[in-house]
C-alpha cells in the first residue's frame, strides 16, 4: 500500500529533485571535510551550516507550499510551528550541557539558575532523551496545528480571516515565549549548546552530518508531498482549493482533508525548525515574529507555489541573496530589496521562478509540436499551455 | 412523528427560514415523488435557492420538517452526509474543478468512500474507468476528457457539472438554472439531457426560462415570497391569475 503510494508520486521530476538532494547530502560534506583549502572544489567550513540553514528554510517553505499552493490555505503563522520544533530541539541541547554551563548545575540550564529556580519545570522532563525530544519536535507543532485546525476548519474560517488568525497565533506565542516565567529562557531563548548525541556541535564533522541530515530530510519530505499530491487525496485538496462548496456537496468532508494536510505541514515545519537550531546555535522568541512567517510566504511566491520544487528553490535563492546582501555595503537596503523582489515577482513572474521556467518549457514543446503539425504531422494535443497548476495572467 | 408514505422521496412541511427578519421561506410545504421531475419557478427572491440550501444542509431551517427517502431527517445532517444519502446539487453558476481534467472531475465525483485515508491509498479501478467512459458519453464530452475544465465553454461546464452529479449516483438531483447563459441549441440539448436523466432519477429543476420549462413538459411549482403559490402543468399555472399577477402585476 505504502509502496504503491510512493511509486505513484515518483515521476521523472521527483527523481531529479531527490537525486540532487541526496547527491548534495554526500558530496558537499565530502568536499568540506576531505579537500584541502587549496583545492578548487573546497567548501569552507563556515559555509556548511549556512547551506544547511538554507535547506531547513527550504523544508519550511515546502510545508507552506503544500498547503498554500495545493489546498489554498495561506498560513501567515507557519514560523510558529518551525519555532516550536526548534525549541524542542533546543531543550534537548540545553539538557546535554550538564555541568559545563556557567553555573555548573547538573540538571538546571543556566537561565533557570540565574532566575533562582530550584527545580526543573515539568515541561522540561524527558528532554535529556533524544528520541523523546524528536517525538516532541513533531508532536508539539502537530498538536497545536490539530487543535487550531480543528476549530478553524470546522467553523469554516477561510481565506484572509484564516490568514489573520494564523498570524495572531504566532504573535501570541511570541509574547508568551518572551516571558521568563513561561520557562523557555525568555528573551534570550536557548543557546550555548555543546553536544548533540555526544558529538561536539561545533565540530566540522557534526556540522557536515547536520547538513546531510537536512538534505535527506528535505528529500524525504519532498517525496512524501509529491506522493500525496499525486494521490486521489491530492486531487481532492486541489478541488477544495478551486471550489470548496462543490467538493462539500459531492460528499467530501472538507474540514477533515484540510486538517490532515495542515497538521502534516505543521509537523514538517517543526522538523525544519529542529534541524535549523543546532546549525545556527540558538533559538529565541524572535523566531515567532510574524514578519518571519510572512517572509516564508515570499520565498514560496518567488519560487513558485504551483509546484513543490518552487518553494524549495525560492527559499534557497532568497536566503542566498539575503546572506550576500547583508554581508556587504548594501546591508541597510536588504528589506527594500526583499520588498522589491516580492512586488517584482508578483507583477512579472506570477508563477514564480520555477513556474515560469516550467511554463517556458511547455511553451517550447508546444511550439515544436505546432511546427511539426505545419510540416504535415498530425497533433492531437489541443490543450492550452499551462506549466504551473495555478492559472494566472501569462508573464510577458 | 411518523415518516410519510413510501413513494415520497422528498417531503418538506412548514419549512421557514429567515435572514435578519427577512422570511426567505415561509411555511413551505412540498412533496417530490420517487422518479418524478419537477420544475420550480418564481420571481427573484421567491426562495428557490434557499429551498435548495435547506434540502442540501447548507442552511438550517428555523422551523419545519424535511424528510428524505422515507424517514431520514435532513435538518440534522451536514452537506457531506446529505450528499452521501443521495442528493446531488448543481449550482446556478457552473462550478467544476478548473484545474482538473474533465476525467478527473468525474473521477472525484464518483460514488465511493470519501475518507481521507482511503483517498491517500486508493487507486482507480477498471469498473470506475468504465463508469467514467459511460458518463463521458452521456454528457457528450468524450473527446475532451483530457482537457482542463477551465478551458471548457460555459455550456460544456454545465454538462460536466451535471455529469459529476450523475457520477455521485444520487436518488435526487437538484438543478439550479441549468440553462442560464446558454445558446438556444445548448438549452435544447440540456433539456434532452435532463429528460434522459429523469427516466431513472428524481430531478428538481429551478429555472427562470419559461421556454425551457415548457420544453421539459413536467409538473410546475410556482414559489412566491417563500411559499407555494400554484402547482400544476405549465398551462395550468400560466393561466392562474395569482401567478400572472406576481409575474406581471408589478
Amino acid at each position: 500500500m505504502i509502496g504503491s503510494f510512493i511509486r505513484n508520486g515518483f515521476d521523472r521530476s521527483a527523481f531529479f529533485v531527490i537525486l540532487v538532494l541526496v547527491a548534495a547530502a554526500f558530496v558537499v560534506p565530502a568536499l568540506a571535510l576531505y579537500t584541502t583549502p587549496a583545492s578548487p572544489f573546497h567548501i569552507p567550513g563556515y559555509a556548511i551550516p549556512l547551506m544547511g540553514k538554507y535547506l531547513t528554510y527550504g523544508l519550511l517553505a515546502l510545508s507552506v507550499g503544500l498547503i498554500w499552493g495545493y489546498c489554498g490555505i495561506l498560513s501567515l503563522g507557519h514560523g510558529a510551528f518551525f519555532a516550536l520544533g526548534g525549541y524542542a530541539m533546543g531543550m534537548y541541547l540545553m539538557r546535554q550541557i550538564g555541568t559545563r554551563g556557567v553555573y555548573g548545575d547538573p540538571v538546571l540550564p543556566d537561565f533557570m539558575v540565574f532566575l533562582n529556580w530550584d527545580e526543573l519545570p515539568v515541561a522540561w522532563y524527558g528532554f535529556q532523551s533524544f528520541p523523546y525530544a524528536m517525538l516532541m519536535v513533531v508532536l508539539a507543532p502537530g498538536i497545536l496545528a490539530f487543535v487550531f485546525g480543528w476549530f478553524a476548519f470546522r467553523s469554516r474560517v477561510t481565506g484572509v480571516y484564516l490568514s489573520i488568525i494564523t498570524q495572531a497565533m504566532t504573535f501570541a506565542l511570541m509574547l508568551g515565549f518572551f516571558r521568563n516565567n513561561l520557562g523557555f529562557g525568555g528573551n534570550n531563548g536557548l543557546t550555548d549548546f555543546k553536544d548533540i548525541l555526544g558529538f561536539n556541535i561545533q565540530a566540522p564533522e557534526t556540522r557536515a552530518a547536520l547538513f546531510a541530515a537536512s538534505a535527506l530530510a528535505l528529500a524525504l519530505a519532498y517525496l512524501i508531498c509529491k506522493s500525496i499530491i499525486s494521490s486521489r487525496f491530492g486531487k481532492v485538496i486541489v478541488a477544495i482549493r478551486d471550489a470548496e462548496s462543490r467538493t462539500r456537496f459531492l460528499g467530501y468532508r472538507v474540514e477533515n482533508y484540510k486538517l490532515v494536510v495542515w497538521v502534516l505541514s505543521a509537523c514538517m515545519a517543526g522538523i525544519a525548525g529542529a534541524l535549523y537550531v543546532p546549525q545556527v546555535g540558538i533559538i529565541n522568541p524572535g523566531e515567532f515574529e510574524p514578519a518571519n512567517s510572512i517572509e516564508v510566504v515570499i520565498w514560496v511566491a518567488v519560487g513558485g507555489r504551483g509546484l513543490l520544487v518552487g518553494p524549495i528553490v525560492g527559499a534557497i535563492v532568497v536566503n542566498f541573496a539575503k546572506s550576500w546582501f547583508t554581508t556587504g555595503a548594501l546591508a541597510p537596503y536588504w528589506l527594500f530589496a526583499l520588498g522589491g523582489l516580492f512586488v517584482g515577482v508578483t507583477l512579472f513572474l506570477p508563477k514564480g521562478i520555477m513556474g515560469t521556467l516550467g511554463g517556458g518549457w511547455t511553451a517550447l514543446k508546444q511550439r515544436r509540436a505546432s511546427a511539426a503539425a505545419e510540416a504535415g504531422v498530425s497533433v492531437t494535443d489541443t490543450d492550452g499551455p499551462d506549466g504551473g497548476r495555478l492559472k494566472t495572467e501569462p508573464a510577458e | 412523528m411518523s415518516g410519510p408514505e413510501t413513494e415520497t422521496l422528498l417531503y418538506l412541511d412548514g419549512v421557514s427560514v429567515s435572514f435578519d427578519g427577512f422570511k426567505a421561506l415561509n411555511e413551505l410545504s412540498l412533496i417530490i415523488q420517487a422518479g418524478e421531475m419537477r420544475a420550480i419557478i418564481g420571481p427573484n427572491g421567491a426562495g428557490k435557492t434557499t429551498m435548495m440550501d435547506v434540502v442540501t444542509g447548507k442552511t438550517r431551517p428555523d422551523t419545519g420538517t424535511i424528510y428524505f427517502d422515507g424517514n431520514v431527517d435532513l435538518t440534522k445532517l451536514d452537506e457531506a452526509s446529505i450528499a452521501e444519502l443521495g442528493i446531488g446539487r448543481k449550482f446556478q453558476k457552473p462550478t467544476v474543478f478548473q484545474h482538473h481534467t474533465v476525467w478527473d472531475n468525474l473521477e472525484l465525483a464518483l460514488a465511493g468512500r470519501r475518507g481521507t485515508f482511503a483517498a491517500l491509498f486508493r487507486r482507480e479501478g477498471s469498473s470506475e474507468r468504465e463508469r467514467i467512459e459511460e458518463l463521458l458519453g452521456i454528457i457528450r464530452l468524450g473527446e475532451l476528457r483530457d482537457m482542463e475544465a477551465a478551458n471548457l465553454s460555459h455550456g460544456q461546464k454545465q454538462w460536466l457539472e451535471i455529469g459529476m452529479l450523475l457520477a455521485q449516483e444520487p436518488k435526487l438531483l437538484l438543478v439550479d438554472e441549468p440553462a442560464a447563459g446558454m445558446t438556444d441549441a445548448e438549452t435544447e440539448a440540456t433539456a434532452d439531457l435532463l429528460k434522459e436523466i429523469a427516466k431513472e432519477k428524481s430531478v428538481v429543476v429551478v429555472e427562470h426560462d419559461m421556454t425551457f420549462v415548457r420544453a421539459l413538459g413536467v409538473k410546475v411549482t410556482v414559489l412566491h415570497e417563500g411559499s407555494v403559490l400554484s402547482e400544476g402543468t405549465i398551462d395550468h399555472v400560466s393561466e392562474d391569475p395569482r401567478v400572472i399577477e406576481v409575474y406581471l402585476g408589478r
